[in-house]
C-alpha cells in the first residue's frame, strides 16, 4: 500500500502529552530499578517533552535530532545500569527520536485511509500493539534460551556477568559437554538411529496407502481414513499406556520364544511404535498432494506403454514427491521430539535425546540442556525452511498460483 | 431400424463379454487395486496400534489373577455369605491352603497380594509375611487350618479379608472403573471410597477446567494475531507467520525447558521484574510448579494449533462485507460483531476443538512446570503405571480418557471433518 493519505505536520498541544505519555511510560521502569517509581514518571514525561519541544522548533533537523537523542540516551543508560543500560539506552533513543517525528510529521497516518476518525486511527494503532505483545509472548521463550546456553556458569539464569556483556561471562562449555558426555552421546545417536528409520517406515507404507486411498473406488474410505488417522487423535498417554502393555508381552515372546538379542528387541519395539506416530502426518501431506493431482499424465504414460510400475516412478513420483517429504519431515520430527511412548515402551539403553533432556529437567538441572535446546531450535529452522520451500515447489509443480 | 431391433441383446465390450459385466469387472479389480495398496499400512496400523489401544480396554476390565491364583478357595467361598459377618468355615481354609502351597511355589501369592492392596491396604503384606509361615505347612497332613492361619497372620480371622477376596474373584471386574472415579467394588456393591482416597474425581475436573482455561487463553490470543495475519498484505504475514510456525516446529522439550528457565524463582521473569523493581527480592512471584505455570506453558504449546485454523478460516472472509457494512452506516464494533465474528466462528470452533483434545491430554508440559497442583490426569495415569504398578486402574484411567477424546473427535469430524486437517 501505497502513500494512501496526504499527510501534514500536528500541533505542538497534540505532539508533546502523547510523547510525554510515552516518557512516563518508560520512566517508571527506570524510576523502579532507581527507588522512585513517581520521580520516574514525572522525569520521564518532563524529559521527553522538553527533548521534542527542543527538537521541533530549536534544531528543526530531522537526523542531527536522532543522532543526539540515540547517543545521548545511551550515554545516560550505560551511567545508571552499564553496558545493558548502554545498549537499552541506545534502542529508547531511537524510538523516542522516531516516535517524535512520526507524530509530529503525521506519518502515523500516512498508510491509512483518509476518512478514519482520531480514535479509529488509536484503536488501528492500539490493535497493533496488542498483536506485537502476542508475537512476543510466542517467540521470546525461545529466543532467551539462545544466549543462555553459552552461560559460563552452571545456572539456569543469566549471571551479573552475562548482564554486563562481559565476554568471562560467556563461554562454549556446554556445548562441549553435550559433544563429550557419552550420557548425551548415546541418547544423540540413538534418536539419529530410531528416527530416521521410523520415518522411512511410515513414508513408505503411508506413501503406498496415500495413493490407494485417492483412487476413485475405495471401499469405506472414511473409516481406513479414520483408523490410519487415529494415531494422531489419541493422546500420546493413552497411546504410550496401550503400547506398554501390547510391546511388553511381544518383547517378552521374541525373545522368551524365539531367543532375539536383547538390545535389538528393544531398537524393534521404539521404531514401530514412533512408526505408528509418523504414520498420519505421511498420510494428510501426502493426500493433500494427490488432490490437485492430474489424473490424465497418468493416462497419458499408460497410454504409451509405460507400465504401471515406470508410471509410478516416472510420473507420479516426481510430483508428489514435496509432498512425500515434508510428510516425512513431520513423520522425523514427530519421532525425534517424542519423549511419552519410548519413556514408556523403550528400556535405558534406547534412551533418546528428548527423554534425557527430560529426566535432566526432572533430576540434575545443567544448561547443557540449553544448548541442545539451541541446536534443536537451528534443526528446526532448518526443518521450517525446507518444508515452506517445498510447499512453493510443489504449488510451482502443480501450477497453483503460490499463495 | 429393424436391424437395431434384432441385436437387442446385452451391449458388449471389444472382447466379446458384456459391456456390464465388463466394467463390473474392471471395477471390482480397481477397488481390489487400492484395496492392496492400502493394506500393508492397515495391517501394520492395526497391529501396533489398534490392537495395543484394544489391550489396554481389556485390561481395564481383566481380573483373572485371583481366581488364576486361588481357584479352590474362590469355588469353596461361593457357598459362603459375606454380609453375615462370620468367618467362613474350615473348607474355604482347606482349599485356600492348598492354592497357597501351589501359589508360593510358582512365587506368585505376593502378585495377588500387591493386587488385593489396592482394594484393602495392608494385603500386601499379610500375603507376604504369610508365604513363609504357609510354606511349612502339607495340605494333606497338618489339617484343620483355620487356627493355624489365624496364628500365623490375625488378618486371615478378619471377615473382611475373605470378603475382599470374594468380591474381587470374578473373572471380569468393573472394579477399576469404580477405582477411577473414587468407587470401590464392595460385597454391597458399589461404594464411594473414603474420603482421604477421592483424588481422581476431582483431578478430571481439574484436567477439564484447565483445559477450558487454556483453550479460552488460547481463543483470546490467537484471534487478534489472525485477524492480524489474514488483513495484512501477503508478503508481510508470510514473514509474522515465521513468528507463529518457529514455536510450532520447535521442539516441545525445548519450549518446556524455556519457560522452565522463564518462570522460576530465579528465572528470566523474576529476575526482569526485581531488576526493574517491580518486585521485591524476597516476594518473587511464585509462578511455577502449580497451575500458573502449566496454564501459561502450556498456552503458549498449544497457541499454534489455534492460530492456524484460524487464520485459514479468516483468510477466506471476504473484505468488500466488511467495507459494504460500514458503507451502510455500520459503525466499527457493529461490523466487527455482526458481519466479521460469525464469520470467524468455524475457525475458533475448529481450534478450539483441536486445542482441548491436545490439552487434555498432556503429560510433559505439566509433569515439568505444573509441580503437585498443576498436573493433569496424564501425570496420574503414568504415575500407576510406572510408580505403583496398579496397571488396571492405569487402564480404567485411560479408557475413561480416550472415550472423551472420541466424543470431541467426533464432534470435531462433524463441525470441520478429518479431511480438512491442514498441517504447516
Amino acid at each position: 500500500m501505497a502513500a494512501l493519505t496526504p499527510i501534514s505536520r500536528k500541533p505542538l498541544s497534540m505532539v508533546l502529552p502523547s510523547v510525554a505519555l510515552a516518557g512516563a511510560f518508560a520512566g517508571m521502569f527506570v524510576g523502579a530499578g532507581n527507588g522512585s517509581i513517581i520521580l520516574g514518571i514525572l522525569a520521564g514525561a518532563a524529559l521527553i517533552a522538553a527533548l521534542a519541544w527542543f527538537y521541533i522548533t530549536v534544531l528543526k533537523n530531522e537526523k542531527m535530532a536522532r543522532w543526539i537523542n540515540i547517543i545521548g540516551f545511551g550515554a545516560g543508560g550505560f551511567a545508571i545500569a552499564g553496558p545493558l543500560g548502554g545498549v537499552l539506552g541506545l534502542l529508547g533513543g531511537w524510538f523516542f527520536a522516531w516516535f517524535i517525528y512520526w507524530l509530529y510529521e503525521g506519518r502515523y497516518r500516512r498508510k491509512l485511509l483518509p476518512y478514519l476518525t482520531a480514535k479509529q486511527v488509536f484503536y488501528h494503532y492500539l490493535f497493533r500493539v496488542i498483536c506485537g505483545a502476542i508475537f512476543v509472548f510466542l517467540i521470546t521463550p525461545i529466543l532467551v534460551v539462545l544466549p543462555l546456553s553459552f552461560n559460563a556458569q552452571d545456572f539456569f539464569t543469566f549471571t551479573p556477568e552475562m548482564l554486563r556483556l562481559d565476554p568471562e561471562g560467556y563461554s562454549l562449555k556446554h556445548y562441549r559437554d553435550f559433544f563429550t558426555n557419552n550420557e548425551w552421546q548415546r541418547s544423540f545417536k540413538n534418536s539419529l538411529i530410531i528416527a530416521p528409520i521410523a520415518t522411512i517406515i511410515s513414508v513408505t507404507l503411508g506413501t503406498l496407502a496415500a495413493i490407494g486411498l485417492s483412487q476413485s473406488h475405495v471401499p469405506g474410505r472414511r473409516a481406513i481414513m479414520g483408523i490410519l488417522i487415529s494415531p494422531m487423535i489419541v493422546p500420546l498417554i493413552i497411546s504410550a499406556t496401550g503400547m506398554f502393555f501390547f510391546y511388553s508381552d511381544i518383547g517378552r515372546f521374541l525373545e522368551g520364544t524365539l531367543g532375539m538379542n536383547k538390545n535389538f528387541v528393544g531398537y524393534l519395539k521404539v521404531i514401530l511404535a514412533h512408526a505408528v506416530l509418523g504414520i498420519p502426518f505421511v498420510i494428510i501431506t501426502v493426500t493433500a498432494t494427490l488432490v490437485g493431482f492430474d489424473r490424465s499424465l497418468t493416462r497419458a504414460a499408460a497410454n504409451m506403454g509405460a507400465g504401471p510400475v515406470r508410471t509410478f516412478f516416472k510420473i507420479q513420483m516426481p510430483l508428489i514427491l514435496p509432498g512425500v517429504i515434508s510428510g516425512g519431515l513431520f513423520a522425523f520430527i514427530t519421532s525425534f521430539d517424542e519423549v511419552v511412548v519410548v519413556l514408556f515402551v523403550g528400556s535405558a539403553s534406547q534412551k533418546t535425546l528428548p527423554w534425557q533432556m527430560f529426566t535432566g529437567l526432572r533430576e540434575q538441572i545443567s544448561p547443557t540442556i540449553l544448548a541442545v535446546a539451541t541446536i534443536l531450535v537451528v534443526l528446526s529452522i532448518a526443518l521450517l525452511t525446507t518444508v515452506e520451500l517445498l510447499r512453493r515447489r510443489s504449488e510451482r509443480l502443480r501450477g497453483l498460483s503460490p499463495a | 431400424m429393424t436391424d437395431a431391433s434384432d441385436n437387442a441383446g446385452p451391449m458388449l465390450a471389444a472382447d466379446g463379454t458384456p459391456l456390464k459385466q465388463s466394467l463390473a469387472r474392471s471395477l471390482r479389480r480397481q477397488k481390489l487395486r487400492a484395496l492392496l495398496l492400502v493394506a500393508p499400512l492397515l495391517l501394520f496400523v492395526l497391529f501396533s496400534f489398534i490392537v495395543p489401544i484394544a489391550s489396554m480396554l481389556f485390561r481395564s476390565v481383566e481380573n483373572s489373577i485371583v481366581s488364576d491364583t486361588l481357584p479352590l478357595t474362590v469355588e469353596a467361598l461361593g457357598n459362603w455369605d459375606e454380609t453375615g459377618g462370620e468367618l467362613p468355615g474350615e473348607e474355604v481354609y482347606d482349599a485356600f491352603v492348598r492354592d497357597m502351597v501351589v501359589a508360593i511355589e510358582n512365587k506368585e501369592h505376593t502378585r495377588l497380594g500387591s493386587r488385593l492392596n489396592y482394594e484393602e491396604t495392608g494385603m500386601s503384606s499379610m500375603f507376604r509375611r504369610s508365604g513363609r509361615g504357609l510354606r511349612k505347612l502339607d495340605p494333606e497332613t497338618d489339617g484343620p487350618f483355620k487356627e493355624q492361619l489365624i496364628e500365623i497372620h490375625e488378618g486371615w480371622g478378619d471377615p473382611q479379608t475373605w470378603r475382599v477376596i470374594k468380591t474381587h474373584s470374578p473373572q471380569v471386574t468393573n472394579g477399576y472403573f469404580l477405582n477411577a472415579v473414587d468407587m470401590r467394588r464392595t460385597p454391597e456393591g458399589a461404594q464411594p471410597q473414603p474420603e482421604d482416597k477421592q483424588i481422581l474425581i476431582k483431578l478430571f475436573g481439574r484436567t477439564l477446567f484447565m483445559s477450558l482455561v487454556i483453550t479460552g487463553a488460547c481463543i483470546l490470543l490467537a484471534y487478534p494475531v489472525s485477524y492480524l495475519l489474514a488483513t495484512l498484505p501477503m508478503r508481510v504475514s508470510n514473514l509474522l507467520m515465521i513468528l507463529v510456525l518457529l514455536p510450532f516446529w520447535t521442539s516441545l522439550l525445548v519450549r518446556t525447558s524455556a519457560w522452565k528457565v522463564m518462570l522460576q524463582q530465579q528465572g528470566v521473569i523474576n529476575e526482569t521484574l526485581v531488576w526493574l523493581g517491580l518486585v521485591a527480592d524476597d516476594a518473587r512471584l511464585v509462578i511455577i510448579n502449580n497451575q500458573i505455570g502449566t496454564i501459561v506453558a502450556m498456552t503458549h504449546i498449544l497457541l499454534p494449533f489455534m492460530i492456524l485454523p484460524m487464520y485459514s478460516v479468516m483468510q477466506t472472509i471476504p473484505e468488500s462485507y466488511t467495507r459494504a457494512a460500514k458503507s451502510m452506516g455500520a459503525t466499527n464494533w457493529t461490523t466487527f460483531w455482526r458481519i466479521y465474528f460469525p464469520q470467524s466462528i468455524p475457525g475458533i470452533g475448529a481450534g478450539s476443538i483441536l486445542v482441548f483434545i491436545l490439552a487434555i491430554g498432556y503429560y510433559i508440559t505439566p509433569e515439568i512446570v505444573g509441580g503437585t497442583k498443576g498436573v493433569f490426569i496424564s501425570n496420574r495415569i503414568a504415575y500407576h503405571i510406572s510408580s505403583s504398578l496398579n496397571w488396571g486402574l492405569a487402564a480404567a484411567l485411560g479408557t475413561i480418557l480416550l472415550a472423551v477424546v472420541l466424543l470431541l473427535y467426533w464432534v470435531y469430524d462433524k463441525i470441520v471433518g478429518i479431511d480438512n486437517v491442514k498441517l504447516g
